[in-house]
């Protein structure tokens, strides 16, 4: 069981105030992925659940019973940092022991536990290897052994892709999604990646400045954002977020459009403008779209086969339905 | 481009970094020389180099006038002790330093080295009389603690340096993985620090070993190390060269063969942390 409720929790560092007072409820089995901007208070929220950091005040419990002034290991909890901290001086074996070792569990059990996850995560042959002999992605996988093997009520995972290069990353984070489908135990995942977060969570909590500004399901945050933040950080490319565009605005001070919601044309369109950047992703082009008559630069998604370059004119119209209206606050319109 | 180096410069420079080595290991060498020397020999102006007739003697009489194995089984004691004693108290203070600074802690560290600026003289008259207050005057014990105090400022901010190059996410994983304070700082602190606290160990010894104020107020026969040795041999009637000489060879052959073995060792301690 991993249930974690977090009741009021706020974190002070002397006179700055990162977390102000916070509610948050992540319940048995779910991903959640605690995502924003960097120094927005994620990998502070996460250390105060595991432990590693004193909250200021409120209450954290885990399973019902009150967590709050335990030490990280009596929480039964596993991390997995960014940088591995793996010990360098043992081998992949004794890394992956450690927390058996230090709970007491049998010999016996130990080297059961060790073979099923160093079977489940391809790391056999490397059992007698030092981390230092290990490529990034072979360590990444020796934290998570090292966790699995706690069988914790919770993992943790602080940005633990940060380190790898562009495809491994995307290996781990699909290894990282069955770790979960087949453990079904409670993740919580700390990323600035709002990719990352999108394709893995259950449940994304969007950060800013120590508060939550929004928490749902990853299509929840993108169909309906609740404010222009997050409006803006969910999705890739970004929201076009357009404030002068005439009758479209029905009252709204902001409305957002999204870059695939906007249809591109050479002959006719709401808005006429001159292509700026051309980014060729080869399935997709992204066109970013200056002298419409707004104020603002438009991102457009048009199909790969869509040819148009630096200086070429296009017509831009935006999908009527789709668009998000934000009141003067920065609030959705309902 | 890199720097063209040509084979002249590098003789040049081989010439130069040979004749600075020669000039520091010069009055070692003397010593040892003299050594093998009749005291005749060992004051003959001008001064012999190499071909004089060689000679064991004041090994000999060196052996015969005083016991030798005694001093330096003192030495090794209280260098050996001290230096144990102080790592056993300055890990667990350089871990906190470390890894739970405070806002103090640079003072603190600051504040424990300048006491190493204090010249020791100053201090000498109180701990003499505390010494004989508990009845520690020329004991191994009381050496034990009066060195080791003396080196732990070194020995904390040495360990200090190399404790900060640990990265504190290890220590928060063993955290997470359920090792007690205890277990943290015996299972994964001091193996990944063992290079930096085999150095300091060393250094340590050595500092121990050599240091002469201590050794030679505080104990008179019994708990004499090899410094007082030596000081046996300038005797107030006139120096013997040679004999002070081959003293001194005797005193300071192991802690020289100790450093050789492990000069690898204390070039990277003392280095350690200097670069990136």
């Amino acid at each position: 069981m991993g249930r974690i409720t977090l009741d009021k929790v706020s974190k002070s560092f002397g006179e700055v105030e990162v977390i102000p007072p916070l509610d948050l409820t992540i319940d048995d089995g779910e991903f959640v992925v605690f995502v924003g901007p960097s120094g927005c208070g994620k990998s502070t929220l996460l250390r105060l659940i595991a432990g590693l950091e004193d909250v200021s005040g409120g209450e954290i419990r885990i399973d019902k019973q009150p967590a709050t002034h335990l030490p990280p290991a009596k929480r039964g909890l596993a991390m997995v940092f960014q940088s591995y901290a793996l010990y360098p001086h043992m081998s992949v074996k004794k890394n992956i022991a450690f927390p058996m070792k230090m709970a007491g569990i049998p010999e016996a059990e130990q080297e059961r536990k060790i073979a099923d996850a160093a079977a489940a995560l391809n790391l056999t042959d490397y059992l007698d290897r030092r981390p230092g002999q290990l490529s990034g992605g072979q360590r990444q996988r020796v934290a998570i052994g090292r966790a699995i093997v706690r069988e914790p009520a919770a993992f943790l995972f602080d940005e633990p892709l940060s380190n790898l290069d562009a495809a491994l990353r995307v290996g781990m984070r699909m290894e990282i999604s069955e770790l979960h489908k087949k453990l079904a135990t409670t993740m919580i995942y700390v990323t600035h990646d709002q990719v990352e977060a999108m394709t893995m969570a259950d449940k994304i909590v969007v950060l800013r400045a120590g508060v939550i500004e929004q928490v749902g399901s990853p299509l929840e945050l993108y169909r309906e954002p609740r404010n222009l933040f997050v409006a803006g950080f969910i999705g890739s490319p970004k929201m076009n977020l357009v404030t002068g565009a005439g009758d479209l605005m029905q009252g709204a001070a902001t409305i957002g459009v999204r870059p695939e919601h906007t249809a591109a044309s050479k002959t006719e369109g709401r808005w006429k403008g001159v292509v700026g950047v051309s980014e060729h992703l080869g399935s997709d082009t992204f066109l970013h779209v200056h002298e419409t008559g707004l104020a603002e630069t438009v991102t457009v998604r048009v199909g790969g086969e869509f040819d148009a370059n630096h200086g070429d004119t296009v017509y831009l119209t935006p999908e009527e339905d789709k668009i998000h209206r934000f009141d003067g606050e920065g609030l959705r319109i309902a | 481009m890199a720097r063209a180096v040509t084979t002249q410069r590098k003789t040049i420079n081989t010439i130069f970094a040979w004749a600075v080595g020669l000039l520091i290991f010069f009055p070692i060498l003397w010593t040892i020389l003299t050594s093998f020397k009749t005291e005749a020999t060992a004051i003959a102006d001008p001064p012999v180099f190499l071909f004089f007739d060689w000679t064991l003697e004041n090994y000999a009489v060196v052996q015969e006038r005083s016991n030798y194995m005694r001093f330096l089984w003192n030495s090794v004691i209280i260098a050996g002790g001290s230096t144990i004693l102080g790592v056993i108290i300055a890990v667990p203070a350089a871990w906190s330093m470390a890894f739970v600074p405070s806002k103090r802690t640079k003072d603190i560290l600051l504040w424990m080295l300048s006491t190493k600026m204090l010249p020791a003289v100053g201090v000498l008259y109180p701990i003499y009389l505390l010494f004989i207050k508990l009845g520690i005057l020329d004991t191994r014990v009381g050496l034990v603690v009066v060195m080791m105090l003396i080196n732990l400022p070194i020995i904390v901010w040495m360990l200090y340096t190399y404790f900060k190059e640990i990265p504190g996410e290890i220590l928060e994983a063993a955290r997470m993985d359920g090792a007690s304070l205890r277990e943290e700082i015996i299972h994964v602190l001091t193996p990944m620090a063992v290079p930096g606290i085999a150095s300091t160990i060393l250094l340590n010894f050595i500092l121990a070993w050599n240091e002469a104020f201590w050794t030679l107020n505080l104990t008179a026969a019994k708990a004499a190390p090899l410094t007082a040795f030596i000081a046996s041999y300038s005797s107030p009637e006139g120096l013997f060269y040679a004999k002070l000489s081959a003293a001194s060879v005797m005193a300071i052959a192991p802690i020289l063969v100790m450093g050789w073995f492990s000069q690898k060792q204390l070039v990277r301690g003392l280095t350690f942390g200097a670069v990136k």
